[in-house]
């Protein structure tokens, strides 16, 4: 009986070490130590054995039964993992399939350039104020100094609702300023982005509507020291720490001293290239001081408050950030130019 | 504005370079655009003596010419020009030299003869006649000036010079002239400013025998200074004085024209000369033009004059259109032996709208129209006469005639030293001050400012603060960063909605456009709005640039339908876009018009429908907080498709409109495939936007959901059953949602079938069929009695 027994253990592991797959295993499990198993046969004929055998043979079948179920549970997990392994396998996927699309909307680039600018002048406490751009001539002009005979009132340059030339769409953002400080008093902090009009044809550089960002400052003691600090803060902000500026004289009828703001060209370092036209330094906005009469005609006693005003074309900042060089792309609205931005 | 480096060393003596004194000037106030080296694309170009001329050996027409270059030997060079003599003075472009236009000149063989270089016509050296009037146009290029053989061409026909064009801003006329520039470069770099007062000889008689002068209207004319030259001798002014125009960008006709046109460029003052001889009884008068009166003016146009504009007449009629050209009938001829000269100060506005008005802006109307130096008059025809006795163009007669008709007023103004420091942050001494200003022509005396009367412009204390900065640099000022009281800033609540909304269009797939605000009455036609609508009440642009951007929108449609439909000739297949778009809505009583703002989608492409564009516009107003807004059919809106079209609407206020565009429109934007559009009013968005959330404590015990199908007419709307499942469903019932809608067999004629899923759920217990049973019921009965709905 003992040899039996040892038949079967050695019979038995070298069965279940060859067994294929989990179907043969249970298969050998049912043939060794099922009901009708060979090991419960052996075991069945433990009662004709002595009461010396029964307890060793007793114990050899135990060691055989457990040796047996080992090598079953081990060859189970040896056999279900390479099933999983053979399952991942046949999943493998393609992943180079593009994945299933989700349409995301774009915004406009002279969004992207406009919430910059906004972010910047609200970082340093500036509010943003909107006006109307049907406008009173008065606020486009008068209250801006602009004289009763100034060019700009012309019709051939302004766009007029009515023959008194009195209602007209804003040529500039910088009403804003007046309606400001017509309700606000100083401390005043604001910029006002908004859309303006002028009698231009379209073409690659112009547009009879475009997009300026006025800025106004006035609080005491403000100065052209203070005009220079927070331009240079945002040309950094825009175009990087290395962004040289220059100031240059100009001339505005509302502020006084008015400047010119240049940008060091990115391509040419100041050395003068085809995208500066050689002059080393790209215009990008137009600033000043408060013409001292404006400030006055919108009762700010200037013997106490002054400030300063900038203005920059959102266009131009926009087609110079992304290298456009047609202005009527930014109003064709042509999917293929929006995606991608 | 246009300067030689040439005619500016008439008056400064600037040593810096050519980009020195470019970028020095443009810091200084005087912007510089460009700077042309005159003859830049000319080199190796020489002056060569004919020594000898023979004919080619193969050819009737090419000659062999050895020339003279200045070199050891002379060169041998074949022409096919015909006008080479012997002795002649001529162009040489040697062997590697370039000319304008990018040519450049290589040795080589004619019909087997060496020619070493080649013989320069005017046109290949980008001159014409009236450079070199004694030239032949067609020919070589036979020199007549003071030079020798090996001498640098350029330098012999005046392309030596260097000319710099300037911006010269509206408050600056002055600086339209070459001693204004000279004035600023002068104060620039420090130097010199050499101003000559003009020395005429005179030749006797007397002005008052030729010529009377009256000013009817001293407004527009404030004065009027002339002289008269006799013994005109017409003829080419000299080399220099045309070199000078030219670089100026004007174009040299005769000696007395000329002399007109260099006062004009040095002064900034515009002259004219009159034919005395036709001047008609011998006096000139300044008025407007009479009703019914017309000009020919030089350029050969006969102008329609209207009242406001002011002319020069003489007893009869016009002779001239004051500041802005000449009349024909007072033209300098070869026969003119007598010339009045004009040197007048007129009302800039009036100059500039009667230029308009022709349509034909002039060189002297561009000076006038900015407000010229009333004092310049006299020194410009001073200026003219000398020129005429340098250039022995004629004999000066005695005697100046000159009109002051209106007032000619100093202005002056204190030197706030302070104020002027405390304005540009900085802390220049008031020397520098004093100097700036002196040199730039004011005087300062016990603390006042006297202002030159060419510098209108200047007239308060921050217009002083601009002259000093300008020379102090403003560069030199140091960027600080401001102070005073701390203001809170950011977006209002109102504009970061908005800014948000953006964004949330953009998730669901929306891309953003931006239209022009202006439509015209085509596109209402476009949209099939009726011409009798309220609709197409839109403020009307008096002078638009076209009617097609004549009428301000009052709808965002128009400028979308419009993209989507170029879009679509673009070919690009999907597409769906929003616009955050202006209307301005006129209103009655109102000066100005509503400025409102309108989120407006659009869409087409195949996954595109109006359930897809309902979900995202119910995704829009949910980010509000606005749940369960009303979708009410419109069956009778023109632009819209009868049976696809829904307002919008939350609490009684109306939020917009949308749903599939009508074929029609359709077809009229060139749109192949149906087009979806929603228009929604952000303001009033923004007021019904719901109440900030407040907690509501998770659901205990879980919900229990039964589908029911039931069968109803097909008209019966979605919205009208849901309200009656949820009435009739008890508190239990939580939520209502369809599923499915199918007409068809075996469902009758004239029916569909409805799906929902009811979501039941109650706060105290498990909920199990005997609490769910009843409200089914109930629903049922309801939508039978109510609807004549079956259970499916």
């Amino acid at each position: 009986m003992k040899k039996t027994l040892e038949e079967i253990k050695s019979s038995s592991l070298s069965a279940i070490e060859k067994a294929a797959d989990l179907g043969a295993l249970e298969a050998l499990r049912v043939a060794y130590l099922g009901k009708k198993g060979s090991l419960t046969s052996v075991l069945k004929q433990m009662g004709s054995l002595s009461a010396e055998e029964r307890p060793i043979i007793g114990q050899l079948a135990n060691q055989v039964r457990a040796a047996i179920e080992e090598a079953i549970a081990a060859k189970t997990a040896e056999l279900s993992e390479k099933l999983l392994e053979q399952k991942l396998k046949n999943e493998k996927l393609d992943v180079t399939i593009p994945g299933k699309p989700i349409k995301i909307g774009r915004r406009h680039p002279m969004s992207v350039i406009l919430d910059e600018v906004v972010d910047i002048f609200t970082g340093m406490g500036f509010s943003v104020a909107e006006g109307p751009e049907v406008e009173l001539s008065e606020y486009n002009f008068t209250k801006l100094n602009h004289s009763a005979d100034h060019p700009a009132r012309e019709w051939q340059d302004t766009f007029y609702f009515t023959e008194d030339s009195s209602v007209l769409l804003r040529t500039q953002t910088s009403p804003v300023q007046i309606h400001v400080m017509e309700i606000q008093k100083p401390p005043i902090r604001v910029i006002s982005p908004g859309r303006v009009y002028r009698k231009d044809e379209v073409d690659a550089t112009h547009s009879p509507m475009f997009h300026q960002v006025e800025g106004l400052v006035v609080d005491k003691g403000i100065t052209m020291g203070d005009l220079k600090g927070t331009l240079n803060t945002l040309v950094k902000r825009l175009y990087g720490p290395e962004a040289r500026t220059r100031f240059r004289p100009h001339h505005f009828p509302f502020t006084e001293p008015s400047c010119e703001v240049d940008v060091q060209c990115f391509e040419c370092r100041g050395a003068g290239c085809r995208v500066c036209k050689g002059e080393g330094w790209i215009e990008i906005l137009g600033a000043g001081m408060v013409h001292p009469k404006v400030l006055e005609g919108c009762g700010i006693d200037t013997s106490v408050y002054s400030g300063f005003a900038f203005g920059v074309g959102l266009e131009r900042l926009t087609m110079r950030r992304f290298n456009i060089s047609d202005m009527r792309l930014l109003f064709e609205n042509d999917m293929r130019f929006l995606s991608q931005f | 504005m246009k300067l030689s480096r040439k005619w500016l060393s008439d008056f400064t003596d600037i040593k810096a370079s050519n980009k020195e004194y470019s970028d020095a000037m443009t810091l200084s106030g005087s912007k510089v655009e460009s700077i042309e080296v005159l003859g830049a694309e000319i080199s190796n170009v020489v002056v060569g003596k004919v020594l000898t001329i023979e004919r080619h050996p193969d050819s009737d027409h090419l000659w062999i010419c050895s020339v003279d270059v200045g070199e050891e030997a002379p060169i041998q060079i074949v022409t096919g020009a015909q006008n080479v003599k012997v002795g002649d003075l001529v162009p040489v472009a040697l062997h590697g030299s370039t000319l304008p236009g990018g040519v450049k000149i290589k040795k080589g063989n004619l019909r087997g003869v060496k020619s070493e270089g080649m013989l320069c016509s005017l046109k290949e050296l980008d001159l014409d006649k009236n450079d070199f009037p004694y030239a032949e146009e067609d020919g070589i290029f036979i020199l007549q000036e003071d030079c020798k053989p090996g001498d640098d061409i350029k330098s012999v026909i005046g392309f030596d010079d260097t000319v710099f064009e300037f911006e010269i801003t509206n408050n600056r006329p002055d600086c339209f002239s070459i001693i204004g520039l000279a004035r600023e470069s002068a104060v620039t770099f420090g130097t010199e400013l050499k101003l000559k007062t003009p020395k005429v000889k005179g030749s006797g008689g007397n002005i008052l025998d030729y010529i009377d002068v009256e000013i009817e209207d001293s407004f527009l004319c404030p004065r009027y200074t002339a002289r008269v030259v006799k013994n005109i001798k017409i003829e080419p002014s000299p080399k220099w004085m045309r070199q000078r125009l030219r670089a100026c960008g004007v174009r040299p006709i005769n000696n007395i024209v000329d002399i007109t046109n260099y006062v004009m460029l040095e002064y900034g003052q515009p002259m004219h000369a009159f034919d005395y001889s036709c001047i008609e009884g011998n006096r000139i008068i300044v008025r407007t033009a009479r009703v019914g009166e017309t000009l020919e003016t030089l350029d050969g146009n006969l102008r329609k004059l209207t009242t406001d504009m002011l002319m020069i007449a003489d007893e009869y009629r016009p002779i001239g259109i004051a500041g802005v050209m000449g009349g024909a009938n007072s033209e300098i001829t070869d026969k003119t032996t007598t010339v009045v000269f004009e040197s007048a100060n007129f009302n800039g506005v009036s100059i500039r709208r009667t230029a308009t008005a022709l349509g034909m802006r002039t060189d002297a109307s561009s000076r006038f129209e900015k407000g010229l130096d009333p004092l310049m008059t006299l020194p410009a025809v001073e200026r003219a006469c000398e020129l005429v006795e340098m250039l022995g163009a004629g004999e000066v007669v005695d005697g100046v005639v000159d009109v002051i008709a209106a007032d000619i007023k100093t202005v002056t103004l204190p030197l706030e030293k302070g104020k002027i420091n405390a304005l540009l942050g900085t802390d220049i001494p008031e020397e520098f001050m004093v100097k700036v200003l002196t040199d730039l022509g004011f005087t300062v005396k016990n603390g006042i400012i006297a202002v030159p009367s060419w510098r209108s412009d200047i007239e308060h204390y921050s217009d002083i603060a601009e002259e000093i900065a300008r020379f102090y640099g403003y560069n030199v000022i140091e960027p600080t960063v401001f102070k005073g009281a701390a203001v809170e800033g950011g977006l209002t609540a109102r504009q970061a909605a908005e800014r948000s909304l953006g964004e949330l269009c953009r998730g669901i797939g929306f891309t953003e456009i931006l239209t022009y605000s202006f439509i015209g009455d085509s596109d209402y036609d476009k949209l099939r709005i009726p011409k009798d609508s309220s609709l197409r009440r839109s403020l009307k642009i008096l002078n638009p640039l076209g009617d097609d951007t004549s009428l301000m929108r009052t709808t965002g449609l128009p400028s979308m339908l419009e993209v989507l439909g170029r879009n679509s000739s673009y070919r690009n297949r999907e597409v769906r876009l929003y616009e955050l778009a202006k209307v301005y809505n006129p209103v009655d009583g109102a000066i100005l018009p509503d400025e409102r703002t309108k989120l407006v989608l659009g869409a087409y492409g195949e996954s595109e429908d109006f359930f897809t564009l309902k979900g995202c516009v119910e995704a829009i107003l949910k980010s509000q907080r606005i749940t369960e807004p009303e979708f009410a059919a419109v069956s009778d809106n023109p632009s819209f498709h009868p049976g696809r079209c829904a307002e919008i609407s939350f609490g009684g206020r109306v939020l917009g409109i949308m749903g599939q565009i009508h074929p029609k429109v359709q077809d009229n934007y060139g749109i192949d495939m149906p087009v979806y559009v929603a228009e929604l009013d952000l303001e009033t968005i923004f007021e019904s936007k719901g109440p900030e959330p407040s907690y509501r404590p998770l659901p205990r015990y879980p919900s229990v959901y039964r589908d029911l199908a039931i069968v109803c007419d097909s008209d019966t709307p979605v919205a009208v059953i849901s309200k009656v499942i949820k009435e009739a469903g008890g508190k239990l019932l939580k939520e209502v949602r369809l599923f499915d809608i199918y007409t068809g067999s075996p469902i009758p004629e004239g029916k569909k079938s409805a799906a929902f899923s009811l979501e039941f759920r109650s706060d105290e217990q498990n909920l199990t069929d005997a609490e769910v049973n009843p409200p089914i019921d109930k629903i049922l009965k309801q939508l039978n009695e109510e609807l004549g709905a079956q259970i499916r």
